[in-house]
């Protein structure tokens, strides 16, 4: 038997419900209307942005589960993760829960990572009833990955935005809603770029190098999905991943990224655009799978793109690995 | 695919947005010489008040590290120098804003461990460096005016 470079799910994992939880930039965003709720203050009224961050998750899940009309009782497994060390917003936030878990660090790409494990489990019917949630926060991101909030820094325009933002779904083996039908572990693709302000570069090739084994690993091209969505390449980082795939004959027109998607790059000062775990996955819950759900969309490809760097490693020299998993999405028929 | 990292890295070179350096010259000139012109009023004050040269001007810096201070509290401070870069960054009101902002930042895990052992961790390389530059230049100024040749 061949090696398979491509999971195909047969009738595929249902996404149920899902949920979308948005900080007070993204309300100000071009989705503002799209989250299932936005909050007025980043702190959410708690006293550590580590705390705000858990309860971020926290309305996210128990949205998700209202919506999915399941007590947390039902729930199989909870894959999550966030961005914090140790995945302390997720274990925090599963205190309450009081689901089986299983954390994932993936940095940004963890929704794709945690939808396509999930998938797995819940097509497979070992575990069908699987929650999948991430989320960032961008006082959290700021304080592990680069300076006080309060410090007077200057941001490069390669830079980007952590989202404050949540995303959260709830995969069954059927039932109604849009389904994961294939998908594609990324590999882990380091082309020695080391600015910790222009990681949008250094996702690019693991994003171009994951479509490219997924069209072929599936036999389609380009043309054959609505929308090609990648997690938060930004401004630098898309227009690489337009180059590299051009460079292998495969142009992308219908190439989204929900980096450049949550905000609006010309009055929000977020420089090439939105980034974090929260973002792939608040953008996915907030605006496509409800358009896939309304058979507005038939097939999509989603990425979420991580650059998989740590705070020491990046002092040290090293130079910043990225990642990028592939879910296939079909819409309700 | 078949990408070199030196190729790569000349499409990122090409990829990225310049930073608009005039524009970003022109803040930096005029919020740092306004931060200065401001300085130098309150040293003019001091000293039409009655205080010395030397008192004036350390007067001068307390008020500024103060200030920087209020600002960086405020929330205000980082807004302005998110434009005037080096402007705010270099006059003493941008030390202070690297003492004080990890100072707020880090308060929340505690006295000692937050506030006390993080409070230098923007500024404490410019001490140290700032101390070692002084020592070797005080043992150059030794040297030579043991051989005759300084004041």
């Amino acid at each position: 038997m061949s090696r398979k470079e491509t999971l195909v799910l047969g009738q595929g994992a249902v996404i149920r419900a899902w949920a979308s939880v948005g900080g007070k930039k993204e309300g100000e965003g071009p989705l503002c209307r799209e989250f299932d709720l936005v909050n007025g203050e980043n702190s959410l009224g708690q006293d550590s942005w580590e705390q705000s961050e858990c309860q971020l998750q926290q309305q996210c899940a128990e949205l998700c589960l209202r919506k999915g009309e399941i007590t947390p009782k039902e729930v199989d497994l909870t894959l999550g993760g966030d961005l914090q060390a140790q995945c302390t917003a997720t274990a925090y936030a599963m205190r309450s829960l009081g689901t089986p878990y299983a954390g994932l660090y993936g940095a940004c790409s963890t929704m794709a990572q945690g939808l396509a494990l999930g998938a797995c489990l819940s097509s497979s019917c070992l575990l069908p009833r699987v929650l999948v949630m991430t989320s960032s926060h961008f006082c959290t991101a700021e304080r592990e990955f680069r300076t006080p909030l309060e410090y007077g820094g200057q941001r490069t325009p390669t830079a980007q935005w952590t989202a404050t933002a949540a995303g959260a779904c709830l995969l069954s083996p059927k039932g109604e809603g849009p389904r994961i039908t294939a998908l594609t572990f990324g590999r882990v693709v380091d082309l020695q770029i080391t600015d910790i302000n222009n990681m949008g570069a250094a996702m690019a090739p693991a994003a171009a190098q994951t479509i490219l084994r997924h069209l072929k690993g599936r036999g389609t091209r380009p043309g054959d999905y609505d929308a090609i969505v990648t997690g938060d390449l930004g401004q630098v980082g898309s227009r690489l991943l337009h180059e590299i795939l051009e460079g292998e004959g495969l142009p992308l027109p219908n190439h989204r990224d929900c980096g450049l998607m949550l905000y609006d790059l010309q009055t929000q000062q977020v420089d090439a655009g939105g980034s974090g775990a929260g973002c792939s996955a608040s953008v996915l819950c907030a605006h496509f799978l409800p358009r896939l759900a309304a058979g507005e969309y038939r097939r999509i490809l989603f990425l979420s793109t991580g650059a998989l760097m740590s705070q020491t490693t990046f002092l040290q020299g090293e130079s910043i690995p990225g990642l990028a998993h592939a879910i296939e999405l079909e819409g309700c028929i | 695919m078949d990408l070199t990292p030196e190729r790569y890295q000349k499409m990122v070179k090409r990829a990225g947005p310049s930073s608009p350096l005039g524009t970003h010259c022109l803040w930096a000139f005029g919020v740092g010489g306004a931060i200065c012109t401001l300085g130098e009023g309150l040293r003019q004050l001091y000293l039409s008040l009655g205080w010395d040269q030397d008192a004036s001007g350390a007067l001068t810096s307390i008020t500024l590290i103060g200030l920087s201070g209020l600002f960086t509290s405020l929330g205000l401070y980082q807004r302005l120098a998110a434009r005037a870069g080096a402007g705010t960054l270099v006059p003493i009101t941008g030390f202070a804003n690297a003492v004080i902002s990890p100072a707020i930042e880090f308060k929340v895990e505690g006295m000692i461990t937050g506030v006390g052992a993080k409070m230098f961790v923007i500024a404490g390389p410019v001490i140290v460096y700032g101390l070692t530059a002084s020592w070797v230049w005080g043992l150059i100024y030794w040297a030579t005016t043991q051989m005759g040749w300084g004041g």
